[in-house]
């Protein structure tokens, strides 16, 4: 399993693995934004957060095709799925690594992006933790729908048709940590909810991920 | 003697044909003579004649929300006893679920115009019948992006499950976004207490309706899904041949 994680990274980090198109691609968002919405400080740290979040979803969706397809192209899920470590794990294993290559950057660069949309410095440690806290959600809840899809030539869309309703209930909690963490009222209890998505996705997306992937490798 | 018996689909096809008419016809005359005696019922003091809309809006939001309900039963039981009807059945609720949605979101921004001042509003109860409206176009855009039937079964089945889980939580989630800053009991459904029996007897009668009309569509539906499979087979077997 410790193999294959590793495999996982290596994978994402050498060229083409697409590793560091998130943040870039995060920062192209927050880029953008202000020419949308004008350049008024105000304005901008009042869609900060939905902004930042929504942005985290569409890096994180941006990238799911690459836990499973690639795998599956080449053949490799299917050796993994006849492997003496269970599929759940493999699923587990995978939806970490994509995390970690996709999520933790995002967690730790996001007070810069936070400033370019002038978030007021007091929410700053609300945003880590939001991000710390949920960005796990959005990759579990990811690699269960890229098992889903990941049999479908044309998959791009409707993966997103797919995965973007799950991730209401964590965009929802996660932007209002940071939304009450502007103004410092009891944003622990949103993180609070965040947690147990996050928890509540580790419980169900091993075993949902890995009998999709059970059907779609029959 | 059980229920399990009419996952067989040569004797569903048999009861359901001959319990169709008599589903159709019931559906007919509940819904056309709920609709004429809401249309009758005398205008409410506040909001005029808008109240009418409510025999409408009422008993198809209810069946959005049963529908995902009997897609959800009967995922699992596809999942769980690999009843090929039972799969068919929840492929062929999901349009008629989608439409109830959309019937409910259309008729409630109809009302919500003259009443609220506003076609859209970013109320909980709204926001969460539009985001199942979503999850029934994830769904049915999944069974149709697979070519092979039994696949295209369990993966639906499967985002039938988690996709209920978080709808499920998403319902109570918006709560606690937008709780407070608008009327979130406003549409509230409790016709005991809140509502005249002027209003409330046409309503069940409605709703009742609206739940044959449900079933009538889906027997259509699943008859003519069964139908396609034996087509399909037919067609397989003469390939071969």
């Amino acid at each position: 399993m410790i193999a294959l994680f590793a495999r996982d990274i290596r994978l994402a980090t050498r060229a083409g693995g697409g590793f560091g198109l998130g943040l870039g691609f995060f920062l192209i968002l927050c880029t953008l934004v202000p020419f949308g919405v004008g350049p008024s400080g105000a304005t901008l740290a009042l869609i900060a957060p939905g902004i930042l979040w929504v942005g985290a979803l569409l890096a994180c969706l941006l990238s799911l095709d690459r836990i499973f397809a690639l795998d599956h192209e080449d053949g490799s899920l299917d050796l993994l799925a006849t492997a003496p470590i269970p599929l759940e794990g493999v699923v587990v294993i995978k939806a970490a690594a994509h995390w970690i290559t996709t999520g933790l950057p995002l967690v730790v660069a996001a007070p810069i992006f936070g400033l370019l949309l002038h978030l007021p410095a007091i929410a700053m440690p609300w945003l880590v933790a939001a991000l710390l806290i949920g960005t796990p959600a959005l990759s579990l809840l990811g690699a269960f729908g890229a098992a889903l899809t990941v049999g479908l030539r044309r998959g791009g869309l409707l993966l997103s048709l797919l995965v973007l309703p799950l991730y209401i209930p964590t965009l929802l909690f996660g932007a209002e940590v940071v939304r009450r963490g502007m103004v410092d009222a009891a944003p622990l209890t949103p993180l609070a909810f965040l947690g147990a998505i996050t928890l509540l996705s580790c419980a169900l997306v091993p075993f949902a991920g890995a009998a999709v992937l059970r059907v779609n490798l029959r | 003697m059980s229920i399990w018996e009419y996952a067989n689909p040569v004797k569903f096809m048999r009861l359901s044909g001959r319990v169709l008419p008599w589903v159709a016809i019931g559906a007919a005359i509940c819904i056309a003579s709920g609709l004429v005696w809401g249309f009758l019922t005398p205008p409410d003091y506040k909001q005029g004649a808008t109240v009418k809309i409510i025999f409408l809006h009422v008993p198809a939001a209810m069946m959005a929300i049963n529908i995902w309900a009997m897609m959800l039963v009967a995922s699992l039981i596809w999942l769980i006893r690999r009843h090929h009807v039972s799969a068919l059945a929840a492929k062929a609720a999901a349009p008629v679920g989608a439409v109830m949605t959309l019937i409910a979101l259309i008729t409630g921004a109809i009302w919500g115009q003259p009443m609220w001042g506003t076609w859209w509003e970013w109320d909980p109860r709204l926001t969460s019948v539009l985001i199942l409206f979503l999850f029934y176009l994830g769904y049915i855009a999944l069974w149709s992006a697979i070519d092979d039937a039994d696949t295209a079964a369990d993966l639906t089945g499967w985002l039938c499950i988690v996709g209920s889980i978080f709808a499920f939580l998403s319902r109570y989630a918006v709560l606690f976004w937008n709780q407070g800053l608008h009327q979130g009991a406003s549409l509230s459904l409790a016709p005991g207490e809140r509502m005249s029996a002027v209003y409330r007897y046409p309503l069940y009668l409605s709703m009742l309706g609206f739940g044959l009309l449900f079933l009538a569509l889906v027997l259509v539906r699943t008859r003519t899904e069964i139908r396609r499979r034996r087509l399909a087979a037919l067609i397989a077997r003469e390939v071969r041949a």
